[in-house]
Formats: C-alpha cells, structure tokens, sequence
C-alpha cells in the first residue's frame, strides 16, 4: 500500500466513495457529492461556452467586421459580412433569454423556430443518404452467394430481419394470418438487437466501475502493482 | 417464506457487494483472458497498418474524463501503432474536454522507451489543434478548409506556422481519420459529413452503450472498423502486440458479467419457481 500525497486524488477518492455512498442509501455525504458535481459541472460549461462561443465566434468576428468598416469604409465593410454577419446569431441568442421575462418571454420563440427550422433542412439531407439510402442500398442483396454458405447466410438474416422489423411497424393492416406471423419475427429480431445493445451497456457501465475501483486502490490507495 | 421467496426479496445491496467485489478483486491478479479477434477491431487495425510511413491521421477526441475507462485505453493504443508506424498525427477535439484527454495519452505514449527513441517532435509528428465548438458544422468545414476551421493550435500557435498542417488544407490531404466517440457530435456525424460527403476513410472507438448503433455503418462500408468498448480496446491492444490497461481489466468484465448472468440465472429459477404460488394466492 502506497498512498499518494497529492491532494488533487485524496478529494477525488473521497468524492467517488461519497456518489458510491448512495447504493447503501441516501445521505448528507452523497447529497453534498452531488450538489458539489453539478455546481463545478454547471461553471465549468458556462465558462467553456462563454470563451469557446460567445468569445471566439461572435465578438472577435463581429470585432473584425467592424475594424473593416472603420478602417477601409463601407462598401469594403458590407463584403465582409462573413464577419459581421454574426451580430444575428448575437442577437438571436439574447431573444433567447427573453424567457426569462415573462411578458415578453414569447419573442424567445423566434429563435427557437430558427434553430428548429435550419436543423432540419441541414439535417435532412444528411440523415437521409447516410441513414436512409446508403443503408437501404446495402439490403439489397444476392439471396444466394455461389460457394460461399457463410455470406448467403448473412445475406439471407440482413434481408428477412429487415424485412420483418418493417412490417412489425406496419399499423394500416392488423397483425394476423401471414403478415402477423412475419410482425412477430420481426419482434424476435428487434429483440435480439435490444438484447444485444443492453449486453454493449452490461458492458460500458462495469468499464466505468472497473475505472473507478482502478483509481481507488490503484491511483489513490496505491494498492496495484 | 420458502428459499426461492426469500431469494426474490434479496436487498439490491447484496448484489451491489457482489459486484464490487466481482470488479475490484480481480484488479489485485495478473490474469490474461482468453481475447478473440473480431473483424470490425481488425478493419481498424489493418487500415492503419496498410497507411505508409508519413500519412497523416486526424485523430478527433470527441469525449470526456467520464468515458475514459473505455476509450482512453483506445486512444493510448491508436497513438501508439500511429508512433510506430511514423505517421504524422493531427488531433482535434469537437468536445472541450477531448484535446485534454489526447494530452494525457500523448504525455503515457510519448514516454514509452520504443516512442521516446523516435525523438517525435510536436508540430512536426504531430499536432494537437484543440476545440471549437460547432460539433457537426466543424466537420463540414474541416471538408473545405482546415485551416480556417481552426486558425491556432491548442497552445494558441497560428496554424499557418505549424509545419506539419503545410499542405494539410483538408479531408483530401488526410490519409485515415479516426474517432474516438462517447456520444454527440461523435461517430454518426463523422459518418454523415466527413465520410458522405467528403469521402473520408474512417474508423472510430466508441463507447459500449453507442457501439450497436454504429454497426450499420460498418456494414455498408461508411466505416472501416469499430472499437466497441472495453473489449475492443483490448482486442486493439493484442493485435498491436502491446497488452495493456484494456486486456488487465477484462478479467474483471469477465468476473462481473459471470456475476450479473448467475444472478440473472438464479431470478429467473426463483421467480418461475414461485409464479404457481403467487397465482394460487
């Protein structure tokens, strides 16, 4: 055993015991952890934004745009509107904390139906080829693969699966006869992938738990070799 | 209150102790788990391994300390086969946190005698640029112009002065791009943008809880490869030759998840057991 004499580790270990305090049950220890996490978390965001949004996207550029209008006159200052052009992404974001007013608090919307509205037309693209065409063009597939057993196989389980999951999600006609049976493999498969994708969390969260032990016995109580 | 009664209304804090102690102490043994190879770790593996001496590779740190148990050693061991291959390294981060997380890598990776020997200059072998925020939007504009995307470097450096971002003006002067994701922006709009329209070469590391949903990716070729997890941090890790962090801690997944199946075994044998009575009743 070998305890570190660095500060920094000793509060990290003793928060990580105070938040695993709360699997015996809820107390002052874990709540003072906790309130203490989303304090640091919430300053640590808003001085990140701050300095990585407001800062350094809106007033250097706006900064920049109005240099070019003082410096080299008007028309020269309007060409260069990729800069100045952010003073609207400005004054959208102040709409935005008109919220906190309840009178005029409707205004904020506007900014909401901006960012709403260009999300969707940028992401409909997007979404459309990468998770939509590109994957619908990769179901289309030989059901059978000559001297190749394993990729017919595969073949056969991407298309019958597809197919099933689909018409499971299929509500104009009731699931019965033919078409209910194909609804209820599709359940199976849905349910293998659900089974599958809880097995990849088992997974992720005894990682982080793995993480943890590793600093307290390793990194703070000195304890691995 | 017959056993299996008793069994169905066992505290959840027995269990806690159970996989606590299924966690810690196998971290106290040097014990080396069976580990197979799986071919979407492999992508990952022989696409950097194919690259000649002097690509370059963007690296995107797209996470924070709370995913490091799982892509940290992911990221330790890219960096490493990158080093011993002499490639040319451009990293990123679209999280804030993400340039920190490659520092820390960089600092492990750099000190290993074999990396230490190379003599790798910053700015010359590789890069750290940093984060700007923007998440998908930065890689849209990584497409167009690097350069204008991220005008300094993590240390304030202007890029123009960098002599390794000389001729890097973007996704086509890159040879593989590799990211590391525990959510958003992270693999999926990498995908999108980097790779849809741009045609970037990717791979990525991603947390477990995400890894599903990125294998339709992998089979419609939008990715090379994938890490999922612990696990395929530690496959990278043996087809590297180099067993580190992420092969130790898979003796405590396998204890863990031995644990969580024989409890989910023994649940399932209790409640079954029970379920005439409880009708009867």
């Amino acid at each position: 055993m070998h305890l570190t004499p660095d500060i920094g580790i000793w509060i990290g270990g003793l928060l990580t015991l105070g938040i695993f305090s709360f699997l015996y049950g809820d107390n002052p220890y874990y709540k003072f952890c906790e309130a203490l996490f989303i304090g640091v978390s919430a300053g640590h965001w808003f001085v990140t934004l701050f300095w990585t949004v407001f800062v350094a996207k809106m007033i250097r550029n706006v900064e920049i745009g109005l240099n070019t209008f003082i410096t080299q006159g008007f028309s020269a200052g309007m060409a260069d509107y990729m800069h100045w052009s952010y003073i609207f992404g400005g004054i959208l974001g102040f709409l935005m904390l008109l919220r906190l007013f309840p009178k005029i608090g409707w205004i904020s919307r506007w900014s909401l139906a901006f960012v709403v509205g260009t999300t969707s037309g940028y992401y409909f693209i997007t979404y459309l080829v990468s998770n939509g065409l590109r994957q619908i063009q990769r179901t289309i597939l030989p059901l059978y693969v000559h001297g190749d057993f394993y990729t017919t196989i595969g073949n056969l389980i991407i298309i019958v699966g597809t197919f099933c999951g689909l018409t499971y999600f299929f509500f104009s006609k009731e699931h019965k006869g033919t078409f209910g049976g194909l609804a209820r493999l599709g359940i199976w498969f849905l349910m293998i992938t659900f089974g599958a994708s809880f097995g990849y969390t088992v997974m992720s969260r005894m990682s982080l738990l793995i993480g943890r032990m590793d600093y307290i016995f390793g990194t703070w109580l000195g304890m691995l070799g | 209150m017959g056993f299996f009664e008793k069994l169905l209304k066992i505290d959840r804090r027995v269990i806690f102790i159970f996989i606590a102690i299924a966690i810690a102490l196998p971290l106290f043994f040097e014990v080396t788990m069976h580990i197979d190879i799986t071919p979407v770790v492999r992508g990952v593996y022989d696409t950097v391994e194919a690259l000649p001496s002097g690509s370059k590779v963007l690296i995107s740190f797209d996470y924070d300390p709370g995913s490091m148990p799982e892509l940290q050693p992911m990221a330790e061991s890219v960096l490493r086969h990158c080093f011993s291959k002499d490639l040319k390294l451009v990293i990123m981060g679209l999280w804030p946190q993400g340039p920190l997380q490659a520092n820390w890598a960089l600092e492990i990776i750099l000190n290993e005698p074999d990396i230490k020997e190379k003599n790798l200059k910053y700015g010359i072998d590789y890069v750290n640029l940093g984060y700007i925020a923007g998440g998908e939007v930065v890689i849209q504009r990584l497409g167009s112009d690097i350069h204008a995307a991220f005008p300094a470097d993590y240390y304030g450096t202007p890029i123009d002065e960098i002599p390794l971002m000389k001729g890097v003006q973007n996704f086509s002067n890159i040879d593989f791009v590799y990211n590391l994701s525990a959510g958003y922006p992270g693999t999926t709009e990498w995908v999108q943008f980097a790779v849809d329209r741009f045609h970037a070469k990717l791979g990525a590391g991603n947390t477990a809880v995400q890894a599903p949903l990125m294998y339709p990716y992998i089979n419609t070729g939008q990715l090379v490869g994938l890490l999922g997890g612990m696990k395929g941090a530690a496959e990278y890790e043996i087809l590297a030759k180099r067993p580190a962090r992420a092969v130790r801690y898979m003796f405590g997944q396998g204890v863990s998840h031995a644990v969580v199946i024989f409890f989910v075994i023994v649940g399932n044998i209790a409640y079954f057991a029970t379920r005439k009575k409880r009708k009867e009743s």
